[in-house]
Parts: structure tokens; sequence; C-alpha cells
């Protein structure tokens, strides 16, 4: 699914754009806990949507090299988290849908989990 | 010139600039040519240790060393020791205080995150003195870059 097709589905505000919305997105994860994240998570996800909010977040995306952070329940990144993603080149979005229903569009409009 | 050293302090409770290690490694590893998998697998094992460091240890220092197959990370601290490292490998076994939890961690996935993503691992502890974990990363086919400096 392209990236602009999943903002349209979670009716969701661009805060960092990608360089390119046009990008595929083919797998994604959902995560509060950044270690669980990165233990379970760590093969191929390109999405991450998480309801946690602090720079953590962004670094831990850093290191598992996801694209796209998607913040939940209408959770607002401060300045410092848009800047770093911006400096990493991460997408980030943000959606007042709760994690289980944005997770619930994605996954039906195609987007897997990993190992899957 | 391989191998290329790295050293990079690690502040102590410092949640803002937690990351800054690993990142500056993951950067190196990248700028050599590594290859993604075993840039991300070091990645998230340094980073683990990175922020054990910041939560557990009052902070502490790491030295990289990146060689044309292989980078290898020593994580050290000054801080209280693992009593029962056997405990500590436990998945879901944490001493970590709240503000860690907040922060998306403590949840005691630290170190087998670690032994998950390092192709060796090596735990030195002492109780009231520190500890020094060693991270092993194998690269599956050597760097470009890397090999290229070494040769």
């Amino acid at each position: 699914m392209k990236l602009c097709d999943c903002v349209d589905l979670l009716h969701a505000e661009t805060l960092v754009p990608a360089k390119d919305m046009s990008t595929e997105i083919r797998v994604a994860c959902g995560a509060d806990l950044m270690s669980d994240a990165m233990a379970f998570a760590c093969s191929t996800n390109e999405m991450m949507l998480t309801g946690l909010v602090n720079l953590q977040v962004i670094r831990t995306a850093e290191m598992m090299d996801v694209k796209v952070l998607v913040f939940v329940r209408g959770k607002r990144p401060d300045a410092a988290m848009v800047d770093l993603a911006r400096e990493k080149g991460i997408c980030v979005l943000r959606t007042t849908h709760p994690m289980f229903t944005a997770c619930g569009l994605l996954f039906q409009a195609g987007i897997q989990g990993k190992g899957a | 010139m391989l191998p290329v050293h790295l050293q990079f302090p690690i502040r102590g409770g410092d949640f803002h600039s937690a990351g800054e290690a690993s990142s500056g490694m993951k950067k190196a590893l990248s700028k050599l040519g590594v290859d993604p998998s075993a840039v991300k697998r070091a990645a998230v094992a340094m980073y683990e240790a990175e922020i054990n460091a910041v939560i557990h240890a009052g902070g502490g220092e790491a030295d990289v060393e990146i060689f044309a197959d292989r980078v290898s990370i020593v994580v050290r601290d000054h801080g209280p020791g693992i009593p029962d490292v056997g405990l500590a490998m436990q998945e879901g076994w944490t001493t970590a205080p709240d503000a860690a939890r907040e922060m998306g961690f403590g949840a005691g996935m630290g170190l087998p995150n670690i032994q998950r993503n390092a192709d060796d691992l090596t735990i030195d502890t002492t109780v009231g003195a520190g500890t020094a974990l060693t991270i092993l990363v194998l690269f599956r086919r050597p760097a470009p870059a890397a090999a290229a400096a070494e040769s």
C-alpha cells in the first residue's frame, strides 16, 4: 500500500513527510514498549504505530530502520522529536484513531505483520 | 585504515541524549557499506546496552572497533553490577525504575534483545564495581569500503 494512501486511510496528519510519499508500505508493527518492538518486530517493519511520545521512540525507529512512525490516539510529538525525525529521515504521521483501530484499518488494507 | 576505533560517552539518567552513541556507530557502519541487516543488529544490540547503562548504571562509555568482517562493541559502566546474570537474561525480569518504563524500556527485554542480535555476547560484571558488555556482530559479507581500507 502506498504511504499516501495510508495517510488517507488513517485520516492522518503528516508532521514530517517522507521524501517519496508514494513509497510502498508492506509490513508494520504496533508497540508502546520499545524493547518489545525491537525484540519481536525487528526484521522488516517499514512502519511502526505507537502511543508512546518521547525521543526514544524516534531513536528506536532509527535503530530498526523504520521509515514511518504513526502516533495513535491523537498523541502529538514535541518539536524536539519532530526535528530528530526529520534529521533521521523518518516520516511522522499522527492519527486520532486508537491503536487497535489504526492497526486494523491498515491490516484490512493489506499491510502485514512480521512473519506473514 | 582499519580497524576504525570509535569512543562514545554515555551519560547516566539522561534520556534526552540516550541513543546518540548507538546512532553514531550505526552511521559509521552504514558509511563503510556494511550490509544493512548487520547494521541493524549491531544498532539494536548497542542501543539496548546503552539504554541499560543510562537506566541502571549512571552512564559509562562505549568503545567500538570496526573490522572488514565484524564489529566489536564494548559498553562499560561503573554501576552496581548484576548480582545474578542468569536471572537478568530472563525475558521479563527487570529492576528498572518507573522513569525507564515511561520511556518504553524496563520491560526486562534489554539483555535478551542484545543476545538475540549479537553473534557473541560476553558479560563481565562485578557487584559494586560495574559491568562491561562485549557485543560481537559478524557481517555476512565484507563491507566494501571497510575491505578496501583494510587491503
